[in-house]
C-alpha cells in the first residue's frame, strides 16, 4: 500500500513536470508560427509602408467587383484625389491583399507628370477576402481605402 | 515575352491634357508557387518591373507582384508636356525586357 502510494506520488510528480514541458513547448511553437507570420503578413506589410502615421480615410477610390467569379483575373481600379502638381502629388499606391500567399499585389509610382493618380489593372484573388490600398502623399500623409471582393473560384492554381 | 505588347493612346492630345494610356502584354506571369507534374514548385517568372517614361523622364512606374494577373494590363494617365515619344519598357524575371515606343501627337 506504501509502494502504491509512493508510486503514485512520483507519478504525479512526473505528470507535472511533463506538463510543464509541454507546456513550454506549446508556448515556444506558438510563438515561433506568429513570428513568421506576422513577418508575412499584410499587416506587416502595411506597416512597412506606413510606419507609425495613422492613415486617413477617403480622398482615394478602390473600385472592384463585389463578386468575382474567376479569381485569376479581377479587375481593379485605384484613384486619388490630387491636384498633381509639383507642390502636392501622390507619389505611390501600394495594394495589399488580406488573404493571398503574398500580401503585396503591386506599387504603382506616379510624379506629378502623371497628371492623374489613377491606374487600373488586374489581379489574381485566391479566395473571398478584403483588399487594401495605400496613397503615399507627397506631404507625408497616407491614405487607405479597403474593399471585400467575394470569389468564387480561387486563382492561384494548383 | 514574344508577342507584341498592345498600347492605345488618343491620336492627338492638346498640350497640358491628361491623357489616358491603355497597354496589355501577353507574359504567363508565372507565381512560384504552383508545382508541376512531379511535384516540383515551378520557379517564378513574372513582369516584375513596368516604367514609362516621356522625352527620357520618368512618369509611370510598377513593381508588380504575382498578384497581378497573367497578360498584364496596365491603365494609366499622363500629362502632355508636348510632342514627343512615349517609352514603355517591361521587365520580367528572367531578365527579358520589352521595350515600346509610341508617338505623342499634339494638335
Amino acid at each position: 500500500m506504501k509502494d502504491f502510494i509512493s508510486l503514485e506520488a512520483i507519478n504525479r510528480r512526473d505528470l507535472l513536470l511533463g506538463f510543464g514541458v509541454a507546456g513550454a513547448a506549446v508556448v515556444l511553437l506558438a510563438g515561433v508560427p506568429a513570428q513568421a507570420q506576422a513577418d508575412d503578413s499584410w499587416e506587416a506589410a502595411l506597416k512597412k509602408v506606413v510606419g507609425d502615421a495613422k492613415p486617413i480615410e477617403g480622398k482615394i477610390t478602390l473600385d472592384m467587383p463585389e463578386i468575382a467569379e474567376n479569381g485569376n483575373t479581377v479587375p481593379f481600379s485605384v484613384s486619388v484625389d490630387s491636384p498633381m502638381t509639383e507642390q502636392e502629388f501622390v507619389k505611390a499606391v501600394h495594394v495589399f491583399s488580406t488573404g493571398n500567399p503574398q500580401p503585396v499585389v503591386a506599387t504603382f509610382h506616379f510624379s506629378p507628370q502623371s497628371g492623374k493618380a489613377a491606374v487600373s489593372s488586374r489581379m489574381r484573388l485566391a479566395k473571398t477576402q478584403d483588399i487594401v490600398c495605400v496613397a503615399e502623399l507627397s506631404d507625408g500623409q497616407f491614405a487607405l481605402a479597403k474593399r471585400t471582393v467575394k470569389v468564387t473560384i480561387g486563382g492561384c492554381g494548383g | 515575352m514574344s508577342t507584341k505588347p498592345r498600347i492605345r493612346v488618343p491620336d492627338t492630345a492638346k498640350v497640358g491634357e491628361v491623357i489616358e494610356v491603355k497597354t496589355l502584354i501577353s507574359h504567363i506571369m508565372e507565381t512560384g508557387q504552383r508545382k508541376d507534374r512531379d511535384g516540383k514548385p515551378i520557379p517564378r517568372n513574372i513582369i516584375n518591373t513596368f516604367t514609362a517614361t516621356f522625352n527620357g523622364k520618368e512618369v509611370f512606374k510598377v513593381d508588380l507582384q504575382p498578384g497581378i494577373s497573367a497578360n498584364p494590363y496596365m491603365a494609366f494617365h499622363m500629362r502632355v508636356p508636348g510632342p514627343g515619344d512615349l517609352e514603355l519598357s517591361w521587365l520580367d524575371d528572367s531578365g527579358a525586357k520589352i521595350v515600346e515606343k509610341v508617338k505623342i501627337n499634339v494638335s
